[in-house]
């Protein structure tokens, strides 16, 4: 079982790390918390409590909590998607909270959960990184690999490349591992 | 599918929910608290045979698949989020 202690007080720390805030309603906080433990206890990772998950990690990397949306959304809602990270204004007037629009890019979840429906239909999926294992792995301080989008340059460090470029929407086949020299 | 008994039964309320979102859980508790006759699908836990339907069904009423999606009397009106002005309206308790 996770240690929703543990979530919260790692969730508590990268706010602070960040600038911001943890959710001011605290009934709230509480259910997101609960909600990221039972998606860490069923799927293996921490996916956004208030998203549909495809429980397959390579989809959903871009929606595990501090999903790729956050920065986006406090900086124009004061509060990302679920509202687990807040910006100071909202932490200080917790009535301005209100419903964020979905900035994942429908295509990432459409992705995801067609690969679902595959995978449990039991046809062969190619993995979104498996045409990448042969190319010289650039990686970043901690050993992460960094992927670059071939279609507008988009740099990131993660294990996986995302399923769809949060800059240009090019598909999860268009990154490729990014190597110096 | 969850039926949620109420004296108010005016509209046909559906609403497609996660079982792990706080805004789905004040979204059913403002219609229990209006005293709404609703059901409920929390899309994360469907199984098997039901899923896929059930998700087809939340997708036609709201492409994003966004939760929650609320709707009334089979699409008459749909809101997306926990909009509470929106739904105390569309339910007449403006």
């Amino acid at each position: 079982m996770a240690d929703k202690n543990a979530i919260l007080n790692r969730t508590k720390k990268n706010a602070e790390d960040n600038g911001y805030y943890v959710c001011p309603d605290e009934d709230l906080l509480k259910d997101l918390i609960d909600g990221l433990a039972t998606n860490e206890d069923r799927y293996g990772y921490g996916a956004c409590p208030c998203r549909i998950s495809s429980g397959l990690k390579q989809y959903d990397s871009d929606i595990i909590c501090p999903c790729e949306y956050r920065d986006a959304d406090v900086a124009e809602f004061g509060m990302c998607y679920c509202g687990l990270f807040v910006s100071e204004t909202i932490k200080n007037d917790p009535s301005k909270m209100k419903p964020v629009p979905e900035r994942r890019p429908v295509e990432a979840q459409d992705a995801g959960m067609e690969a679902k429906a595959k995978a449990e239909s039991g046809e062969e999926m190619p993995s979104p990184s498996e045409s990448h294992e042969h190319v010289q792995v650039g990686t970043d301080s901690k050993g992460i690999p960094i992927w670059r989008c071939v279609v507008c340059g988009y740099l990131c460090a993660r294990e996986l490349p995302p399923p769809i470029c949060p800059i240009c929407k090019a598909k999860a086949d268009k990154f490729e591992r990014f190597s110096f020299g | 599918m969850t039926k949620v008994e109420g004296k108010n039964r005016e509209h046909k309320v559906t609403i497609y929910t996660l079982s792990t979102c706080g805004w789905c859980k004040k979204t059913k508790k403002l219609l229990k608290d209006l005293e709404v006759e609703y059901e409920y699908f929390d899309i994360d836990i469907l199984t098997g045979g039901e899923e896929g339907r059930i998700r087809e069904e939340m997708r036609k009423h709201n492409p994003r698949m966004a939760a929650p999606t609320i709707v009334v009397d089979d699409g008459k009106e749909v809101i997306v989020g926990f909009e509470e002005e929106k739904i105390r309206r569309a339910l007449g308790h403006g």
